[in-house]
């Protein structure tokens, strides 16, 4: 037996017992993005032929707080053991780089999940929310999520400092996530901001996401899911060099 | 002889400082050790190299003959670590973080096993409270049984005793002593340099990255057992050149180094003729700081 399964269990429990903060925050945090945007927007803006604005924006909330919560678990977990000095309590074990990282970012896609199906859940008496795909909503939901999970660990393991991780996150993945299409279509922005949000890869999840309720998207989903993967692959790569390299970790 | 520890030519540097140069040194099986070094002589950084946490430039190391690179999983798995930092995880009780620090060794089920040390160490009564609601010793007590809660034949004890109160020291010391007597190996570091005369079978003592002595405790005193220490306290300064031989006292205090017995009366004469009034005197048999002292001056 390896230490992977506890590695994972206590990454879980840990986000677990403070689910005021990890969970209800965010849920309620997206709900009262649903009703001022919906009521401001509601038949202002065109999106999806036949889709009303409010049932738009739903799946684009309820994948901006996947992708935003697997980013703050394993990201938020591995600064506060550095600066505590409890990261040494999974250094010392015989625990592999892989398994470290397979805890870490598979823990961030469970808060992503649970967080992202809480969303649901309390958007869903305010908006008519087909399911058309379901199995494309689940693939976009893990695969964005992994990612998001992976550049966490990235981060939480280059930030030396609590301010530093709260950049990484204000000024790269919250814009990103923001920029990404949640509260509009792309398809309304000019050719050259278009083209700017296609190079965005926050972009694919999102609209990969919206595509499994209504069967509508930018663009077509199975080339947002081959970006994804490729970046899902790049992350995982760069991540895996670096712990096993030892990088701020082991000196 | 089993050898426990292995170091082989073991360097290590952090940009212009060479933390550790060439240190050899085999510990073995069922030893007690001390490890002693003024701070930033390079004793935590080997301690370090031994638990994966900081990799040797150049050298091996193996505990209980694997070594802690290439096979790593089982060079951990022999070796049980109490960290200097008093660090924790706020989140869990006691008894989930030993839960937890097992489950991280492959080690699920061990429930008999961690009662058992929380019991030795005092524990139980707290085996439900918060890690944040322990005291400075009792969160001590918690690093000391997750080091032991896979059961390793090697234990490296970091400055496990700083800030530690008489009582808990003393306990601590009667567990650990039985865990050697239990065939443990002990590996300590300490800067209670009464601890490691008492405890230790066999003391390196490092400085500045390097081994510069390495014996038997009693070997170690038989070095300084050849004179005498006065302790002595005056009303006003003694004589120059007394001054020049004597080794000041944080108290405030001097310490003069007698040959025999022979050298009392001469140096006592000298205080008096200078004038000097001896307000408190002790004479002592010189101890494993006399040799601490004597080789850092070096």
């Amino acid at each position: 037996m390896t230490g992977f399964p506890t590695l994972l269990h206590k990454e879980v429990l840990r986000f677990w017992k403070v689910g005021f903060q990890t969970i209800a925050a965010p849920v309620m945090t997206a709900l009262l993005y649903l009703l001022v945007f919906a009521h401001v927007m509601e038949g202002r803006v065109r999106v999806f032929d036949g889709v009303p604005y409010s049932a738009f924006l739903a799946p684009g909330l309820v994948m901006m707080a996947v992708l935003q919560n697997a980013f703050a678990n394993s990201s938020s977990s591995l600064i506060q053991s550095k600066i505590t000095g409890n990261i040494i309590f999974v250094l010392l074990p015989p625990l592999a780089y892989w398994e470290f990282f397979a805890a870490y970012v598979l823990a961030a896609m469970v808060r992503g999940m649970v967080v992202g199906l809480g969303v649901l859940a309390v958007v869903f008496p305010f908006v008519d929310l087909p399911v058309q795909h379901p199995l494309w909503v689940l693939a976009f939901a893990f695969a964005g999520s992994a990612i998001l999970g992976a550049l966490g660990v990235l981060a939480g393991i280059w930030a030396e400092k609590i301010d530093q991780l709260a950049a990484f996150s204000n000024f790269v993945i919250v814009p990103l996530t923001f920029l990404a299409g949640v509260f509009y279509s792309t398809r309304s922005l000019t050719p050259f901001w278009q083209g700017v949000s296609h190079l965005n890869p926050f972009f694919y999840m999102i609209d990969g996401f919206r595509f499994g309720f209504f069967d509508k998207s930018d663009i077509d989903p199975a080339i947002s899911m081959g970006f994804i993967v490729i970046c899902l692959a790049v992350v995982t790569g760069l991540t895996l060099a670096i712990l096993r390299n030892g990088y701020k970790l082991r000196h | 002889m089993t050898v426990a520890i292995q170091i082989e030519g073991v360097s290590k540097r952090f940009g212009a400082l060479q933390a550790l140069q060439d240190i050899h040194l085999d510990i073995a099986e069922g030893e007690f050790f001390g490890l002693l070094g003024p701070n930033g002589a390079g004793k935590t950084t080997l301690i370090s190299i031994l638990a994966g946490l900081v990799r040797a430039d150049s050298g091996k190391a193996r505990i209980m003959g694997h070594d802690v690179r290439e096979a790593y999983r089982e060079a951990r798995r022999a070796l049980g670590v109490v960290p200097q930092e008093l660090v924790f995880d706020p989140f869990f009780s006691v008894r989930e973080t030993l839960q937890i620090q097992s489950g991280y060794f492959g080690m699920r089920n061990n429930g008999d096993w961690i009662d058992e040390i929380m019991l030795h160490l005092d524990l139980t009564s707290k085996a439900n409270a918060n890690m944040r609601s322990l005291s400075g010793g009792m969160k001590r007590r918690v690093l000391v049984a997750q080091a032991l809660v896979h059961k390793p034949p090697v234990i490296v004890l970091d400055e496990p005793t700083a800030g530690v109160d008489v009582e808990l020291r003393q306990g601590l010391w009667q567990f650990i002593r039985r865990l050697n007597q239990d065939g443990h190996t002990i590996v300590l570091t300490t800067h209670y340099l009464e601890e490691a005369e008492s405890l230790c079978q066999r003391i390196a003592m490092v400085k500045q990255g390097r081994i510069v002595a390495l014996d038997s405790t009693a070997n170690l005193l038989k070095r300084v057992h050849h004179h005498l220490n006065l302790r002595l306290r005056t009303d006003r300064p003694m004589p120059a050149q007394l001054v020049a031989a004597a080794h000041n006292e944080a108290s405030g205090g001097a310490v003069l180094r007698l040959h025999d017995y022979s050298d009392l009366e001469p140096t006592l004469a000298r205080i008096r003729e200078a004038g000097c009034v001896i307000q408190e005197l002790e004479l002592v048999q010189p101890d494993l700081e006399d040799v601490f002292v004597q080789l850092m001056n070096q």
